[in-house]
């Protein structure tokens, strides 16, 4: 009975004045009401413990989280260890013989959030930042008022920034949702969760706009039209970026065919193929690694790239002067040859690797994320809009300032005038044609990180390939990369709304419509060569 | 007054052939089907002839293909699509006509609806348990879709290849919509497990060799439009616009009508040859509209021979009766086969077997004459 | 808009400029044809003589300027066909004729009359009497080529077989550009020959670089030079002008 009474008090401080009333005999009660089995005693002893500030409440709950604390048939609380050996809960002391049919304490969800509130508010603390800035998180999920004395010890001491402002909204959270507090503390509040502003902070804000006194209302309510721009802009930003990421995809795998049809009109249904080829190169690559050098497998995609690039090139090549030459000035019956090719080789690569996807692994280096001003960055997909960016320019260059662009671009604006003038123009074409396929390939080591890699893999693209060229204008590679851009940033506005089907769906309708108005694409070019 | 020329420049000789053979086929295959013992090596089995019957539908696609393609230099990629949706405006038909005799016995609605949980069927299927509303939508589904999209190409002068990479844009859009369970469609699975057509059974040996023969008569029938248009003096139109369209502008003549009744019509046929297809594969899905299903059709028509009608529908059956043995006996040497195909032709055969055929008769008779007037000039010395 | 002029031309042109690419091929351009009127241009190449026929016929929009036929009709506002379908001809600077059809069919396709696919499918246009591509042919002299395909035919009689086609439109206008490069002395004479007996019962207008060619026709004389007229009066009086001198016919 007296316990009992010790007890009521003893909660009685611990709710107003926690630190004050810390000492280690709040453990052995705590412990008596986990033991009694009953889930609001549970529950209360948790909150006990964690305020008790004794040395073993660490070690305790995480025991009652991970299900290893248990109550013996001699009502002695005991944890679990390791291989089976066992320690007194309010000691730690290992026992010698293993207790008497011991009881593991159960919990429901309340508990587990107890556990996590008290577990939060002790890691605090910490002397890691990494933990503290959990328990901060931990705190603001769970809302436990019983944490507030120790967030505010731990904002007093915190010295990292970041970590303090987290802490301070986790009070924020906690004062806006706790009857006790003032109506200038929520306003307050309001004010910190208005500057965090995400759906957490939106979830907070809309349940004390619900209920507040009317002060707080208004200043809540306010907060929630700021909050919700923001995040209206953030959601547009994050659009645009997978767009940019979609774009950027979209703009490889158009590149090569920018410079086959765009610049030397050849209409190449294999383009895809080349993609794929640039796919497997980097399959095979990895699997050598794999077997041979497995200390080298961060270093296969940037090893790819060559290899892509010349075995892409090289399959060009074949084709160019198997066939492509072969029917130079008829546009139709090069579609219908090379979509033969693309046939044939995706055949091969389905005998010589099996029809099913293979797969292609990432590198460290493509592993994550990052957090930019609440926009969640993959380190995968910035890496690809680098690289396509990278691609594109290096690619601009070589036609502009070097002479081998130069030829490039003589023979496609004036055969005869180029070939007169001594340029070797077959071999120009080919070349041409090669450097085309090559960075297909290039495009296809960057797709296996986010596509599936299987004989297919280029039937996927060709469709969007020849839109982007399309659209953009024929001949004119600034337009492929506004146009893949555009393109994928639109797509990714469409999906909200339509779907990701129904939104293609209506890219492809806009396009086709597109066509009509502009037959020559966005930047097309005027004069009588195009007329031809 | 002018008349009779007209018939006769029809019927050449090689139309002759082809429209003897197929009386020939409409004649023979049911009586051997149906009279001669199983035993015997003429004997047609009722699976050969719906086979036929599928090589004959896919000939009166190529021949629609080829009075674009071979006479006015329309490149459709998405010819699939006008044959997909004829194939699907019957199996709308024949799912209708199944009635409560679904898996899940729904007085109207196709198993897949009432899998779905739709409560009543969309508007767009009223209708469709009549056959002859159903057999005019075959026409007028794929026609108003080449209509409208035709006359917003051609309007715009969208040739070549842009024209190719936009019809099968079209028809990959078409095949995203088509795998859409929202379509109301069949999503994925498209539309099977048909039962009757006009009431007759559609796995009775009858019920083959009627739609066999229907699909015979719609081919001599499409056949007959194709000539009547191309050896009148539209159809001269029509080479003047794939051989120097802005020369036949100049002229006076409005290319883009031209083109869109050309279009059109061909739509309209690529619809008949769907809808006499599915019935005798027994089911139509939206992997009919996917581009390589078109270009494939392309190059049945410059096997044959492009810009001759005839040859367009021989390499239809024979390409395809080769895709038949091939993925049986060695199944992964058709993809390669194919793809070598394509090659060859455009390399080796840009008239295709019938177009070579021609040239070469014609240069033997260009000899011929040469030399009998050499031994007349002799005989005159 | 009713300048004086206008009411009585079948081809009026004033201020008509177009560029391309930056590039002013034709400049403030002012021309009037009058009715039955034969009118003969030169010029140095790049001139713009291809270009004014390519506005005239529909196939390149002016950026500014008015473009009427028979004093009325906008001509900017049409394309093509419509502007063949007024009565405008035009023979190609290249020859163009219709390679894989025969010459009769060639003919056949230019004869005046309905040009609607409903028509040529089933109506008058299928119907077209062969007398009166006879008498197209035998005033081209190809009467003997008549079932020869077009392709297999010369250079010069490709030029005449593109004539004929004109003829046999039967336009109120005909736009010749450079009708005999490539041909002989005496196919060049004959075909002047031609062009005149034309002229009687049509508007023409010839490009041309021969200048015995046109001093044969003996016509009123444009010399245009980049984009403009330079010069205009009888050939003589052209063929005097300080400036024509300098910038085409050389000193
Ligand atoms: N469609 C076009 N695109 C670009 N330049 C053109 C086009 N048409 C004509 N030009 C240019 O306009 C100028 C005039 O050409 P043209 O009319 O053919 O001259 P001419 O017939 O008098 O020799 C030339 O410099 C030519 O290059
Ligand atoms: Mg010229």
């Amino acid at each position: 009975m007296s316990r009992l009474l010790c007890l009521i008090l003893a909660l009685a401080c611990g709710l107003f004045a926690a630190p004050v009333c810390a000492a280690p005999a709040d453990t052995g009660d705590a412990l008596l009401l986990i033991a009694s089995g009953r889930f609001p005693d549970i529950e209360k002893g948790v909150a006990l413990l964690a305020r008790s500030g004794d040395a073993r409440t660490q070690a305790i709950i995480e025991a009652l989280r991970d299900g290893r604390l248990a109550v013996a048939a001699d009502k002695r609380v005991v944890i679990e260890g390791a291989n089976g050996s066992w320690s007194e809960a309010a000691t730690g002391e290992a026992l010698a013989e293993a207790p008497p049919s011991p009881k593991a304490v159960r919990l429901n969800n309340r508990i587990r959030r107890a556990v996590e509130a008290a577990l939060g508010a002790l890691t605090l603390m910490a002397p890691d930042a990494a933990a503290r800035r959990q328990a901060a998180e931990a705190v603001f999920r769970s809302r436990d008022a019983t944490a507030l004395a120790t967030l505010d010890e731990a904002i007093a001491r915190e010295e990292v920034a970041g970590i303090r402002r987290l802490m301070g909204e986790a009070r924020a959270a906690i004062l806006l949702g706790d009857a006790g507090a003032s109506d200038l503390q929520k306003i307050e509040a309001v004010d910190i969760l208005a500057t965090r502003a995400d759906q957490d902070a939106l979830a907070l804000l809309r349940a004390a706009a619900a209920q507040g006194s009317p002060t707080v209302r208004e200043a809540a309510e306010g907060a929630i039209t700021a909050v919700e721009r923001r995040l209206a802009v953030l959601s547009m930003l994050q659009n645009v970026w997978y767009g940019l990421s979609l774009g950027s995809v979209l703009l490889l795998a158009a590149i090569g065919l920018a410079i086959t049809f765009g610049v030397m009109g050849i209409i190449n249904m294999a383009h895809g193929e080349m993609v794929m080829i640039g796919a497997y190169t980097t399959f095979v690559i990895q699997e050598l690694a794999r077997t041979h050098a497995p200390g080298l497998f961060d270093w296969t995609l940037p090893l790819a790239i060559p290899m892509a690039f010349l075995v892409a090139a090289l399959v060009g090549v074949a084709i160019e002067r198997g066939i492509i030459r072969h029917l130079y000035g008829r546009p139709l019956e090069t579609l219908l040859a090379t979509w033969g090719v693309s046939l044939i080789l995706q055949q091969t690569v389905r005998s010589l690797f099996g029809p099913t996807n293979r797969e292609v692994g990432a590198p460290s280096y493509m592993a994550g994320a990052f957090d930019l001003g609440g926009l969640t960055i993959t380190y995968g997909r910035l890496w690809i809009i680098v690289f396509s960016f990278a691609v594109f320019s290096a690619l601009i260059v070589a036609l502009k300032a070097t002479s081998f662009g130069l030829k490039i671009r003589a023979v496609t604006q004036n055969r005869r005038m180029a070939a007169s003038m001594g340029i070797r123009t077959s071999w120009v074409d080919t070349m041409a044609f090669a450097l085309g396929s090559g960075i297909a390939g290039v495009a296809g080591v960057a797709l296996s990180q986010i596509d599936n890699v299987s004989p297919n893999l280029g039937q996927s693209y060709i469709v969007d390939s020849f839109m982007v060229v399309v659209f953009g204008g024929v001949g004119n590679l600034w337009g492929t990369l506004v146009s893949a851009l555009t393109l994928g940033i639109a797509n990714k506005f469409l999906e909200p709304f339509a779907g990701a089907v129904l939104g293609k769906i209506l890219l492809l309708v806009f396009l086709i419509l597109f066509i009509q108005k502009r037959p020559r694409g966005l930047f097309a070019l005027r004069g009588r060569a195009v007329e031809a | 007054m002018t008349r009779r020329p007209i018939l006769l420049a029809m019927l050449d000789g090689k139309g002759a052939i082809f429209l003897g053979v197929l009386a020939a086929l409409a004649v023979l295959v049911p009586l051997s089907n149906l009279f001669l013992p199983e035993t015997s090596p003429l004997h047609v089995p009722t699976y050969a002839v719906s086979l036929l019957g599928k090589y004959l539908s896919y000939a009166l696609l190529a021949l629609a293909l080829d009075l674009v393609w071979g006479y006015c230099g329309i490149l459709s990629l998405g010819h699939g699509a006008f044959f997909a949706l004829g194939g699907y405006a019957m199996g709308m038909y024949l799912m209708r006509q199944i009635g409560p005799r679904g898996v899940y016995g729904h007085p109207v609605l196709p198993d897949f609806m009432v899998f779905l949980n739709w409560q009543e069927l969309p508007w767009y299927w009223s209708g469709f348990d009549i056959f002859p509303f159903a057999a005019l939508m075959v026409l007028a589904v794929p026609g108003l879709l080449a209509l409208v999209f035709g006359w917003l190409a051609f309007r715009s002068r969208v040739t070549g290849v842009y024209l190719s990479i936009i019809t099968q844009a079209m028809t990959f859009a078409l095949m995203l919509a088509f795998f859409r369970n929202d379509m109301g469609l069949g999503g994925n699975n498209g539309l099977t497990d048909f039962k009757d057509i006009l009431g007759f059974s559609v796995q009775a040996q009858g019920t083959r060799l009627a739609l066999f023969v229907a699909t015979v008569i719609a081919l001599a029938l499409g056949y007959g439009v194709a000539r009547y248009m191309v050896t009148s003096t539209y159809g001269k139109v029509l080479i003047a616009i794939r051989d120097a369209e802005s020369r036949t502008r100049f002229l006076g003549y409005r290319v883009e009508h031209y083109k869109l009744v050309a279009f059109t019509v061909s739509a309209m046929m690529a619809g008949v040859a769907g809808a006499l297809y599915v019935p005798q594969v027994g089911i139509i899905n939206p992997s009919e509209f996917s581009p390589a299903n078109s270009i494939e059709a392309v190059v049945w028509v410059a096997v044959g021979g492009r810009g001759t009608l005839v040859g367009a529908a021989l390499g239809a059956v024979v390409v395809n009766m080769a895709k038949s043995w091939l993925t049986g006996a060695l199944p992964e040497l058709w993809l390669f086969a194919l793809g070598a195909l394509f090659i060859v032709v455009t390399l080796y055969l840009p008239k295709g077997i019938v177009g070579t055929l021609a040239e070469r008769r014609e240069k033997r008779k260009a000899t011929a004459t040469a030399k009998t007037a050499g031994i007349a000039a002799e005989a005159a010395e | 808009m009713t300048s004086p002029t206008l009411t009585n031309t079948v081809l009026y042109l004033d201020g008509v400029s177009v560029t391309f690419d930056g590039f002013r091929a034709i400049n403030k351009l002012s021309l009037a044809i009058a009715p039955g009127e034969m009118r003969a241009i030169i010029g140095p190449n790049g001139a713009g003589k291809t270009t004014m026929m390519d506005i005239i016929t529909g196939k390149t929009r002016p950026d500014e300027g008015e473009v009427f036929f028979g004093g009325m009709i906008d001509l900017t506002m049409l394309d093509e066909a419509e502007i063949a379908a007024l009565g405008i001809g035009r023979k190609f600077q290249k020859p163009t004729v219709f390679e894989s059809h025969t010459v009769a069919d060639n003919i056949r396709l230019a004869l005046a009359g309905a040009r609607s696919p409903f028509s040529a499918l089933f109506g008058a246009r299928n119907r077209i009497a062969e007398e009166r591509i006879d008498a197209i042919l035998s005033t081209v002299r190809l009467t003997e080529h008549r079932t020869r395909l077009a392709a297999d035919l010369s250079h010069g009689q490709k030029q005449w077989l593109e004539i004929g086609m004109l003829l046999a439109q039967d336009p109120k206008l005909l736009l010749v550009d450079e009708p005999v490069a490539g041909m002989t002395d005496a196919e060049t004479a004959e075909t002047a020959h031609l062009l005149k007996e034309i002229a009687h019962e049509h508007s023409v207008v010839v490009v041309e670089h021969d200048m015995a060619f046109v001093r044969d026709l003996g016509c009123k004389v444009t010399v245009l030079h980049e984009g403009s007229v330079l010069a205009e009066g009888s050939i003589d009086a052209v063929s005097a002008n300080e400036r024509v001198i300098e910038v085409y016919l050389g000193r």
